[in-house]
């Protein structure tokens, strides 16, 4: 009863369904009489059932009715049902299902059958779907099939002994030595699954990994009778004898060398000779190399053989197939860490591969490319990258503009080079690009002082092309903003000298606050420019008047904010104005979590000289005033500003520090403005002891209130902490207390706390303040208390 | 070891599935699901290597049908490719030009070729000549008619 001559009608039934209802409507009724059939007493057709019920459950229909019949099927004496059984028990029984107990005992007697195919059978099932009860039941069946029978059982044996270690690792040990004696066979099923199961015994069990290390002879015997023997037509494929059994054999080799130079020694000759004579023109040569390969980079080989293995993979990657190109630079990839000047000489063809039309080719040639960027090939690494950049595709743009960004942070030739390669990859990747790309750009752009002509006018150019790369219209709207000047200058010695009006560049910016594909963010930095621009220009200093008043009454809170404090610039502090506008200082790089407090000792460098003076100040950190108050609302800073005027130097010792924006926060651009002392409240030192001082300004608001910021600082050699303020005044002048800015001084007056006071006196007495310092130094506790008898007064 | 084996048509209809680990029914459909999805949608001159979840994915068409295999990450990927060969090369010698339908209409035979060649995630035997013998002989038991009828069924 060959074809299944029922099944074969069914399934022509099945197909001829023209919609998917109506081949329900075909297997509902087949799986009916399939159901019937199985309840019925025995007929010639239980395995055509049971078989069309395997092809119903192939198409995805629910078939576990018939896992009984399995179990029914696989103890017949009838081979075909026998066989029908097992496959049925293969395919709808795995390990979770009760029924698949039940087959343990028909498994057990079939396997000690006088058919070696009724073995076989047995076999196959137990490796496909034995749980571990059941491997542990049937084990030691399977260790006396290892020994004594025919090849054809043996090499099932084995396999099947692989599974049950995979189940049951314990049971490992078991087969240990009967794996051992099957290496001397000459049956190459057999030699294959005796491999294996040596292999899964090595992988699992160091112990083991040491006894069998003793076999790498053996091994290496075995593989030269494979590779020198002459055509061997049973095992041949294109020439190359047994390349199954070989690789197998490599891969043993491989996890026995490992780590060990005795057996490294041993296959030396081995691999050098397999890694010469192998053919390489059809896959599977190069499937016997690659193997090698990979044994020879990861046991501890001698330096020759390690080149030799290189170049195999520099071969393949000159391959015409792509499935090979592919392999060599995932293998290169795990290299290129330890062999690295062995990988950079195969540089040139990497980089060539980053133009394969295949996208997982491309993906890989990248990431070796990103690995092999050096000091030295820094310049036509990058020329390639960008070439790369501009074709590549969607889903790898991300990881190729970050990858450039780190390359050039690291191996930047000069800053120019540096900023050209950032703007190249913005005008061409900018919607890709981390977020973080533009405060670094920003601060790298700072940096380099001698460039910043050359740096706005390229932005600028770039801005005139294209507006919609989010990033790099950021950064060109402030480099606008702060360079604007020299943009108007015209000339600059690095590009050739371009004309700029006012008007167009005030035009440009208005194009990027009016434009639909501005971000938000995108406008709060074209606003700001503009702003900033007010000092820089001479002509046009109402149309920014009159933008900045428009958005005054902007849909986006953000921009309307900004707006309504710009024109309260011009309006009411106008003579603030160019001292809050001018040039920033160079931004430090911060790293994440550095606080204020912790850079002691940094001094900042002052870039530009101060437009506007002001009167001298005291040099005395200045308070917070109003201004900055109100400037600090987008910045955030939780730090008390510092500003300097930049007339009075730093104090002696005194380290001054900008409020730092932290490098990513693009809102803080204005906090981290320095505001110069334009007019300094007086400030009165009110309490001098232990290195504590505490000094007091006020500024008076109305007739009847008043603002009073007292400021400490701790000039000893340790740390402050906990340290509170508390004031008290007379009955009738009502006291408020803000929260102050902080509650430790770190040692030599690197950092200062400041908290405010609103005072109101509605009758005028005479105003007075009690202040209870306490603080913790050096582990004890202070406390003490100081009276404020007059103020200074303020303007 | 190898993971699974499947194989399919150009419109994703399933004509094997081989699973060489315990999965539950639905990991099953889903697993099917995402590689028909995946292969299906390669170009054609790309490259036969896929990386899915922790695995290798090793597809390779043949006329209409797409062989589908899964290798663990230690696995040689080259290999893996001459594996899939050789499974067609002895359907192919079974069959006599095998084609799909050939496969349609006479899937469990290949099941059984594939349990000759292929055992517990493993190569079985490396020989095309003994896989073939043993199939042969083993068509051979299968019994006619009255045999089959002369035997009890338990």
């Amino acid at each position: 009863m060959s074809p299944s001559v029922p099944l074969q009608e069914m399934i022509r039934a099945i197909r001829s369904a023209r919609t998917q209802c109506e081949e329900r409507g075909v297997i509902q009724r087949e799986c009916a009489a399939i159901r019937a059939q199985f309840r019925q007493a025995d007929n010639g057709g239980r395995s055509h059932n049971l078989a069309k019920l395997l092809y119903v459950h192939m198409l995805g229909y629910p078939a576990h009715f018939g896992q009984m019949e399995c179990v029914r099927m696989i103890a017949s004496p009838r081979y075909s049902e026998k066989r029908v059984g097992y496959l049925g028990a293969m395919m709808l029984l795995d390990e979770k299902q009760d029924a698949s107990l039940l087959i343990t005992n028909s498994i057990k007697n079939d396997l000690s059958h006088s058919s070696q195919y009724v073995q076989s059978l047995a076999l196959c099932t137990l490796a496909c779907m034995g749980s571990a009860e059941m491997c542990r039941d049937l084990a030691p069946e399977i260790d006396r099939l290892l020994r004594a029978s025919n090849s054809y059982i043996k090499k099932k044996a084995a396999l099947c002994a692989v599974h049950i270690v995979r189940k049951v690792h314990d049971l490992g040990e078991l087969f240990a030595p009967a794996a051992r004696s099957l290496l001397s066979e000459k049956n190459h099923g057999v030699l294959h699954g005796a491999v294996v199961l040596i292999t899964e015994l090595c992988e699992r069990n160091p112990e083991a990994l040491e006894r069998f290390r003793k076999t790498v002879p053996d091994l290496v015997q075995i593989m030269k009778g494979l590779v020198i023997s002459g055509y061997s037509p049973e095992h041949d494929v294109a020439g190359i004898s047994d390349p199954f059994l070989q690789v197998r054999i490599l891969r043993l080799l491989r996890i026995l060398g490992h780590n060990n130079e005795a057996a490294s020694d041993a296959m030396n000759d081995l691999l050098a000779q397999v890694a010469t004579n192998t053919d390489s023109t059809k896959t599977v040569g190069n499937a016997v190399l690659y193997e090698t390969v990979l044994t020879v980079l990861d046991i501890k080989s001698e330096s020759g053989l390690r080149v030799l293995a290189v170049n195999i993979l520099g071969r393949f990657l000159l391959n015409n197939d792509r499935n090979i190109r592919y392999i060599a630079m995932m293998s290169l990839q795990k290299i290129v860490g330890t062999d690295h000047i062995a990988v950079q000489r195969h540089r040139g063809t990497i980089v060539d591969c980053l133009k394969d039309p295949d996208a997982s080719v491309k993906r890989r040639a990248l990431e070796l490319s990103l690995a092999l960027v050096s000091a030295s090939n820094i310049r036509s690494m990058m020329k390639e990258l960008l070439i790369f950049l501009s074709s590549c595709p969607l889903e790898l743009r991300a990881q190729a503009a970050s990858g450039i960004f780190n390359a050039a942070e690291r191996y930047a030739p000069s800053q120019r080079w540096h900023i050209d390669t950032i703007l190249h990859v913005l005008t061409t990747a900018g919607g890709d690009v981390r977020d973080e790309t533009v405060p670094n750009l920003i601060q790298l752009i700072t940096t380099a002082s001698e460039l910043h002509c050359y740096t706005v006018h390229k932005l600028y150019r770039a801005l005139l092309t294209d507006i919609s790369q989010q990033s790099l219209v950021q950064v060109a709207c402030w480099c606008i903003g702060e360079y604007g000047d020299l943009l108007l200058k015209g000339d600059c010695q690095e590009t050739e000298p371009v004309q700029v009006t006012e008007n167009d560049v005030l035009d440009a910016l208005e194009t990027v606050l009016q434009s639909h594909m501005s971000s938000p963010a995108t406008r709060g930095f074209a606003l700001t420019a503009t702003m900033k621009l007010s000092t820089r220009i001479t002509d046009n200093v109402d149309r920014i008047r009159s933008i900045v008043s428009i958005y005054g009454s902007c849909i986006d809170v953000e921009l309307q904010q900004r707006a309504v404090e710009y024109n309260a610039l011009f309006k009411k502090y106008d003579h603030m104005r160019a001292a809050v506008l001018e040039r920033m200082p160079v931004i430090e790089r911060n790293s994440p979590g550095h606080t204020n407090g912790e850079s002691s000792g940094e001094l900042v460098k002052e870039v530009q000289p101060v437009k506007v003076k002001e009167g001298d100040a005291a040099p005395t950190q200045q308070p917070a005033n109003q201004v900055c108050d109100l400037l600090d609302l987008l910045g955030g800073s939780e730090e008390p500003l510092k500003p300097t005027s930049a007339q009075s130097g730093p104090a002696p010792g005194q380290p001054i520090n900008t409020s730092n924006s932290s490098g990513g926060d693009l809102l803080d651009l204005l906090g981290g403005l320095e505001p110069v002392a334009f007019t300094p409240a007086p400030t009165v030192t009110v309490y001098e002891k232990n290195g504590v001082t505490l000094t007091l300004s006020c500024e008076k608001q109305s007739d009847s209130s008043m603002t009073v910021t007292l400021t400490a600082s701790n000039s000893t050699d340790s740390d402050i902490s906990s340290f509170t303020l508390q004031a008290a005044v007379p009955k009738s002048v009502q006291l408020h207390m803000k929260a102050p800015s902080g509650d430790s001084l770190p040692a030599h007056g690197t950092a200062k706390v400041t908290q405010t006071v609103v005072l109101n006196n509605p009758n005028k007495v005479n105003l007075k303040m009690r202040i209870r310092v306490s603080y913790t130094s050096r582990g004890s506790a202070f406390q003490d208390m100081v009276q404020v008898d007059s103020f200074p007064d303020s303007r | 070891m190898m993971r699974f084996l499947l194989l399919f048509s150009r419109q994703g209809k399933l004509r094997l599935q081989k699973w060489f680990t315990p999965m539950s029914e639905r990991e099953k459909k889903k697993i099917i699901r995402d590689m028909t999805t995946m292969v299906l949608s390669r170009q054609p001159r790309s490259c036969n290597f896929l990386h899915w979840k922790d695995l290798k994915i090793i597809y390779k068409r043949y006329a209409s049908l797409y062989f589908c295999l899964a290798i663990e990450n230690q696995e040689n990927e080259l290999l893996a490719l001459e594996v899939i060969h050789r499974y067609v090369e002895l359907l192919d010698k079974y069959f006599g030009n095998v084609c799909e339908l050939d496969i349609i209409f006479n899937f469990e035979k290949a099941y059984f070729i594939l349990d000759e060649f292929l055992m517990g995630g493993e190569i079985q035997e490396t020989s095309k000549q003994i896989v073939n013998r043993c199939i042969e002989s083993s068509d051979m038991l299968q019994e006619t008619m009255e045999e089959y009828m002369s035997k009890p069924a338990f």
